[in-house]
């Protein structure tokens, strides 16, 4: 069936914020379904409240609404725009439930939307466990034993069928969030009721145990004639009872026989099918009992899901734009597979390599959450390899996750004896982020495979290419290494680091002897046919053999360096950063050469550049590939810490590095040379001081003056950076957080008391020529990261007289370094007076919210500066000024790390963002909240509570909530407080002070907001409680009294109506107000 | 393992390692590009004389079981991989090498096999060596020139059944590890074999039939001597202008019975109706070949195993064509309703691959029940 002539108008919805469970693989779908429906002459309305993503560029979509995802705000863009459909399956579970809230309330019907891709049918048969279940039946396939529970009792009533280990899987909810395993009745209670909490019908799925058993999935997609098929075949390392998101998985399935495999491919045909997804993708796991084969399907996700995005990476088709065409009437034998342009898509890609994913933790972030894997997601982001075995698969995954340790490394262990073998032992048994490490560990120390099978439940046939590696690595480290075991190493996949390591030479001279032998990498396609058809996209992988199949151009190329796995405190807006570069070079007439090894993103699209390649971010790889494209240079600028760690060696080695240069890099990054050049310039800096050692550290910051903030240098993200309030603290610190060295200095800043924080992004050319791009202010006090903290764009506070000192002064750093590209500055600003806190002469997180909230590409222009341009060349000389307000606010995982408070400080917590947009401040934070899935109550009681200092501010935000008709609840010191001010309050006792306490009426939900702010140990610790509480139970809480009073003003905004909605190419042709650019 | 050597007819050479039986081997190299199901590949007649080329890196995983042997032994005389390993499944009873090295196959890995997929795709299927002796490169190039070409060569002939059998076992549930259903046995059919595979006959009795394997120098009035309510035309190996007398056999047959060809046993029956066959570049080996219907516009995925394809062309409108292949659009398919014939290029039997076409012995059973074919 060709293209449905009847549709002239579809509505795609994004994923929203980048949540773990829901990253930047929603973009890259979201991205391709759009392109897709735009090329097929579609009108497309984009729903999406993420700023950091490509496809809410205003280019991709036509009308594009950066507004929170919400029934709400889906229906007023429904009402204006009148879409023929809506399509819900690119944007994860967000956006399939809208989709269902929006069915569900009468809006689709009431406006004549049809559902494409999944209709709510199908999505209520694949969601709801016992529609799932009853399905299941209905087609023969098994499933665990199961039942649901919608209260403690009946899940105890259940639980003596499944017995123990029982799993509780609460009903819609993504990637397990509040899920978990029980070994005992005690457990068992006390997690029900967890989970019954986090989902929204208060229901959960008690299951049988499938621990240890194998785990698959399958990625199928189905069209309307009918015809189905499987895309890819994965296979987790570690086996079920892991989060296949937490999991280690494989390309293609590798311990199944073509019976066994078949038998699981039926049962995919059958599922779609009886589910109903008449188009588009679904990914489905099964587990299969290792001793008999036994198979019981797990779960089904009627969309594209971070495994379909993880399957077109490792096949090269591309599922999410198929699916996109299939939405609107296309059949699979109509379209085309782009990588070999003759065949269609209506084939099973077959691959002649192994693909091997492994996920990124950020537990380091949450000292106190507990590490165990489970059935509830944890990681933040993965990596994916590529190799023409599993083991250099493997190797190279290892290294692209930038863990700083060696790939077979050994971890940390008791040194010998009987309590190492048991630490061994409990950690094959218990798996964690670095059980891959204890498993080569386990084999180094002469443990068999059938005892580490034994152990862990991984598959012999994984645990049998590791004891060959560990074997491999130990025997090059007996003699001298002969040129056929060098090679036969490169063969395997080890990286010259791991040959060095093992031989006692220097990286550099294991690569220079490499080189000297002719020992080097060629390069090959990833074609989705095994070689059958010819590949006409570069879409390319390294590997030591014999045949090189996609020699260079000698076009003029820039080569860009992505950024890697996503993590905490560099996410997707590098990735963004990265992808822009690319196309406006391509653009601009150079061939773009893309490096990442990140399979969500856009940047590893094979079309996003000319030629992608799927490598790690390592010296040796990136320099391998330079080695044969020849670019005129690289871009690290982009990617993060990822790429500018590499910078000085790779320029070192003869790669030109574009724009800033590495040395200016390093004199913004070290804190001595920056602290001169702070001087030079005559511009203020926080007093601060650097600490090699616990004295000096001491010394330091009784010099400064308590509190201080600490950090150990170069770091993203503020990793392991807090204040620290009094000696006692510092030395904690010091002994647990880190430990200063020489090469690890300990950097002590003095802490800016009630000093308002400010963010500035600027392009500099290589004439001196700079272009503000936009100026932030911070909603939290600083002290708070800016990757964490609100902001809004322009600033809601500061006068006109300190943004012009910060952009003279932003102007000034931009021309001494000589930065050419981008520069991000981050001021405090204290009374009248204006601080640097730092100088990042590179993309920072802030570029997609800036230049989405202004229409200016901040990433595109810097990209054509670096390659020589300049803004008055570009046409942007000068700052853009716009009649709307935006607002930044960040989403956080901290329900998904028990035990963890809520509490923002220097460190960054946050994994994505959203942008509200409107007329006015406080209606743009209103968005910006509902967006980040905080539910403002629109009545209730407000508990206060404040520091001291917070206390005079407290007033006006007490009477506005009075005036909005809520009772105020406070604790003791701020109930004293606003009665002196004559404002009545409920007095209720802290949690030290006895019961019924605070957190008493928060669990009981007669809390319906709350304004906690703190001050100092002690009293943050004994508010913990109130905070995590808040959280666990959906209750908006606001930890600092300026965020606080900007949702009193929201909660104002709110009262007045409807917030409205609007596309941003309507905000951003909204006449420009003009402004005389500062330089 | 011991260093060996592919030497193709071309004077391509890769070197590599021996696994399995370290003789020498001799035959046409092609390649498979299926993912899974190397058992069953190594046991299809039709890979008789060949070296099969597996394009996913890594053989062996699986070990071997009596289960998953489509006939009573290997018939490609030779396997090259990637990476060999030894296996991990609950159901092996042997390794692949000591599988191969049992019954005297040889296999080499080591190489980039990526570079010789792409060169056989390029330069077509031609003969080769795998050879452990140590002799001169040269030398095995020529032993690999001298080898027979695939063009005018009866292998099915060869490979047959000497005997007629009867066969009434239909598909175990090796997973489940039930017995076959009792066969309902409604129809009585001739199995021609040129090469059988066994699950072609145990998806006959699935749907109803008791089978009898006739040699392929069985004439058509032994055939009918039978009286079967069809006659089955299997895969097999080679060239099948060279297959003796079978084109004959079967156009006696046409008309009188019906009749369902697969792979071999459909170009026999494009023979038979007086069409001609050619030998493809490289052929079709694999699991994931998009088939369409043509009266149902709907895709099977198939899997394939065929060096030659019949030229539609020279069937003059004889038979029509039911099935296309949309990589290259081959014909997959063909059908004359008035003489109740069908066959199909590829494997409704699978193993391995894809059971999308599964339908087809169905069909069969529905044409000899009467049901007449879709027009």
């Amino acid at each position: 069936m060709p293209k449905r002539s009847d549709l002239k108008k579809v509505m795609v919805v994004g994923s929203g914020p980048i949540i773990i469970g829901q990253a930047c693989e929603f973009d890259y779908s979201g991205t391709q379904a759009v392109k897709a429906l735009k090329d097929e002459g579609l009108e497309v309305v984009l729903l999406n409240s993420n700023p950091a993503t490509i496809m809410t560029d205003p280019e991709f979509a036509h009308r594009t609404y950066v507004e929170p995802v919400t029934v709400e705000a889906a229906e007023a863009i429904i009402a204006a725009e009148r879409p023929q459909a809506l399509l819900p399956t690119m944007g994860g579970q967000t956006a399939l439930n809208l989709a269902k809230g929006l069915a569900e309330s009468g809006v689709l019907e009431k406006y004549g939307v049809e559902l494409i891709g999944a209709k709510l049918e199908a999505i209520n048969k694949a969601e709801d466990r016992q529609l799932f279940k009853e399905a299941m039946q209905r087609i023969g396939v098994p499933l665990p034993r199961s039942g649901y529970a919608t209260s403690l009792e009946e899940a105890k009533q259940l639980v003596k069928e499944t017995g123990f280990p029982a799993i509780l899987r609460p009903s819609f909810t993504l990637g397990g969030t509040g899920g978990g395993i029980a070994y005992n009745q005690d457990e068992f209670e006390k997690l029900v009721a967890l989970a019954l909490n986090a989902s929204p019908n208060r229901t959960v799925l008690i299951e049988e145990s499938v621990l240890g058993w194998k785990e698959f999935e399958l990625e199928v997609v189905r069209d309307t004639k009918d015809n189905v098929i499987i895309v890819c075949s994965i296979e987790n390392f570690d086996p079920m009872g892991v989060h296949t998101g937490d999991s280690i998985t494989v390309a293609p399935a590798q311990t199944l026989t073509d019976k066994e495999y078949q038998r699981l491919r039926q049962a995919s045909l059958a599922i779609i099918r009886e589910i109903g997804v008449d188009t588009g993708g679904s990914n489905i796991q099964f587990g299969v009992n290792p001793k008999d084969g036994r198979i019981v399907v797990i779960e089904m996700n009627p969309r594209v899901s971070r495994s379909s995005a993880l399957a077109s990476k490792a096949t090269g088709y591309p599922i999410a734009k198929i699916a996109a065409k299939l939405a609107i009437g296309y059949t699979l034998d109509e379209l085309k597979n782009d990588i070999t342009r003759d065949t269609v898509a209506s084939f099973e890609p077959t691959i002649d390599y192994t693909v091997v994913k492994i996920p990124r933790f950020n537990f380091e972030k949450f000292p106190h959450a507990d590490r165990t894997l489970n059935t509830m997601m944890r990681s933040v982001g993965e990596v994916m390899a590529i190799g023409r075995t599993f083991k250099e698969a493997y190797l190279k995954a290892l290294r692209s996750l930038e863990s700083g340790r060696l790939e077979l490394a050994a971890p940390d262990l008791p040194p010998a004896g009987a309590e190492r073998k048991m630490a061994i032992i409990e950690s094959l048994r218990v798996p964690r982020p670095e059980r891959p490490w204890f498993v080569a560990e386990a084999f180094r120390s002469g443990f068999t495979v059938d005892e580490v099978h034994q152990y862990s439940a991984i598959d012999p046939w994984f645990l049998k290419r590791v004891s060959e590696l560990v074997a491999d690595s130990k025997a090059l480290e007996t003699g001298p290494l002969s040129d056929e075991q060098l090679r036969a190493a490169k063969v395997q996949g080890f990286s010259d680091r791991t040959i060095a390591h093992a031989t006692g030479a220097s990286e550099a001279e294991v690569r220079k002897r490499r080189h000297d032998r002719g020992i080097r990498p060629v390069y090959k396609r990833v074609d989705t046919c095994a070689a059958e058809f010819e590949a006409h996209t570069p879409y390319l992988y390294s590997a030591y053999e014999a045949e090189d199949e996609a020699p260079p151009t000698a076009k003029k190329k820039v080569m860009i360096l992505g950024s890697g796995p996503i993590r905490i405190g560099q996410g997707i807006e590098f990735d963004y950063c990265c992808v822009h570069a690319s196309f406006a070079l391509r653009e601009a007439g150079f061939e773009t050469v893309m490096v990442n090894c990140n399979p969500e993103t856009v940047s590893t699209d094979y079309d996003t550049s000319d030629r992608l390649y799927f490598e790690p971010l390592t010296i040796e790889d990136v320099l391998e590939i330079a080695h044969r494209e020849k670019p005129i240079g690289a871009i690290v600028q982009f990617g993060g810490q990822t790429p500018l760690r590499l910078s000085v060696a790779l320029e070192k080695a003869g790669l030109p590095i574009l724009g800033t240069s590495p040395d200016a890099i390093d004199r913004a990054e070290d804190r001595e040379r920056f602290a001169a050049l702070i001087d030079k310039l005559k511009i203020r800096q926080p007093e601060n001081g650097v600490a090699r050692s616990h004295q000096e550290a001491y010394a330091t910051a009784k010099r400064i003056g308590y509190p201080v903030m600490v950090r150990p240098s170069y770091v993203l993200g503020g990793r392991a950076m807090q204040t620290v309030y009094d000696a006692g603290a510092l030395e904690r610190y010091m002994k647990e957080a880190v430990s200063a060295s020489p090469e690890h200095p300990v950097l002590i800043d003095r802490f800016l008391r009630d000093a308002t924080e400010v963010d500035l992004d600027l392009i500099a050319d290589r004439t001196g020529r700079v272009l503000i791009g936009g100026i932030m202010e911070h909603i939290q006090e600083a002290g708070v990261h800016s990757g964490d903290a609100a902001a809004t764009l322009p600033p809601h506070s500061l006068s006109p007289d300190l943004i012009e000192r910060m952009k003279d002064m932003a102007t000034e750093l931009a021309r001494e370094l000589g930065v050419v590209g981008l520069m991000n500055v981050q001021f405090a600003i204290q009374g009248k007076s204006v601080y640097v806190l730092e100088v990042n002469p590179r993309a920072s997180r802030t570029v997609p919210f800036v230049s989405k909230a202004t229409g200016v590409p901040l990433a595109k222009i810097a990209a054509l500066c670096m390659v020589g341009k300049t803004l008055e060349e570009l046409g942007h000389t000068t700052e853009r000024h716009f009649a709307h307000k935006a607002v930044k606010e960040s989403v956080f995982p901290f329900a998904r790390f028990q035990g963890v408070d809520v509490i923002l400080g220097p460190e960054m917590k946050s994994t994505g963002e959203v942008m509200g947009l409107a007329a006015d401040f406080p209606s743009a934070f209103a968005k910006a909240q509902l967006a980040a899935g905080v539910k403002l109550p629109k009545s209730g009681k407000v508990f206060l509570s404040v520091k001291d200092d917070d206390k005079p501010a407290t007033v006006d935000i007490a009477r506005r909530l009075k005036a909005l008709g809520f009772t105020l609840v406070a604790t003791s010191g701020t109930h004293q407080y606003l009665k002196g001010k004559g404002i009545e309050s409920e007095l209720v006792m802290k949690v030290t002070e006895g019961r019924p306490s605070i957190v008493d009426k928060i669990v009981d939900k007669q809390i319906q907001l709350v304004v906690n702010s703190t001050f100092g140990q002690q009293e943050i610790a004994d508010s913990f409680s109130i905070r995590r509480e808040a959280l666990m139970h959906g209750i908006p809480y606001y930890t600092t009294v300026q965020s606080g009073r900007m949702a009193v003003e929201a909660l104002e905004a709110l009262a007045r109506g409807p917030l409205g909605v609007r596309p941003l190419q309507e905000h951003l042709a909204a006449g420009p107000k003009r402004a005389a650019s500062a330089a | 393992m011991k260093p060996a050597v592919l030497a193709l007819a071309d004077g391509t050479v890769f070197e590599g390692r021996t696994f399995g039986a370290s003789a020498d081997a001799v035959g046409e190299v092609v390649f498979n590009t299926s993912m899974f199901g190397y058992q069953e590949i190594l046991t299809d007649p039709s890979y008789v004389g060949q070296i099969v080329t597996m394009a996913y890196p890594h053989i062996g995983n699986v070990g071997t079981n009596p289960d998953d042997d489509e006939s009573e032994r290997p018939h490609a005389v030779g396997m090259v991989a990637r990476e060999f390993s030894e296996p991990s499944n609950w159901r092996s009873t042997a390794s692949l090498n000591d599988y191969l090295a049992k019954w005297g196959v040889g296999g080499l890995d080591g190489i980039d096999t990526r570079q010789l997929v792409r060169h056989l795709r390029n330069n077509g299927s031609q003969l080769g060596v795998i050879s452990t002796e140590k002799v001169s490169h040269q030398a095995l190039v020529a032993k690999a020139k001298a080898a027979p070409p695939m063009e005018g060569l009866d292998l099915a002939s060869g490979i047959s059944t000497k005997k007629t059998y009867r066969w009434t076992k239909g598909t175990p549930d090796t997973l489940e590890g039930k017995p076959a259903p009792a066969p309902a046995g409604r129809f009585e059919v001739v199995a021609i074999d040129y090469g059988l595979k066994k699950s072609m006959l145990q998806f006959l009795v699935d749907v109803g039939c008791n089978v009898t394997v006739m040699p392929s120098s069985a004439s058509a009035d032994e055939v009918l001597g039978q009286k079967p309510h069809g006659v089955f035309l299997t895969n097999g190996p080679g060239d099948p202008a060279a297959v003796k007398g079978a084109d004959k056999t079967v156009a006696a047959l046409l008309g009188k019975v019906p009749v369902f060809g697969i792979c071999l046993g459909h170009q026999i029956l494009a023979l038979a109706l007086g069409g001609k066959t050619y030998k493809l570049k490289f052929g079709h080996r694999g699991a994931n070949q998009p088939v369409q219907d043509l009266a149902t516009k709907k895709v099977e995925i198939t899997a394939q195993n065929h060096g030659f394809a019949v030229d539609e062309k020279s069937l003059n409108g004889r038979a029509v064509v039911t099935h296309l292949n949309l990589n290259d659009r081959t014909v997959e398919g063909l059908a004359v309703p008035d003489a109740r014939a069908f066959s199909v290029q590829y494997h409704p039997e699978a193993s391995p691959g894809p059971h999308d076409a599964r339908y087809l012995f169905q069909r069969f059973a529905d044409l000899m029940a009467g049901v007449p074919l879709p027009r």
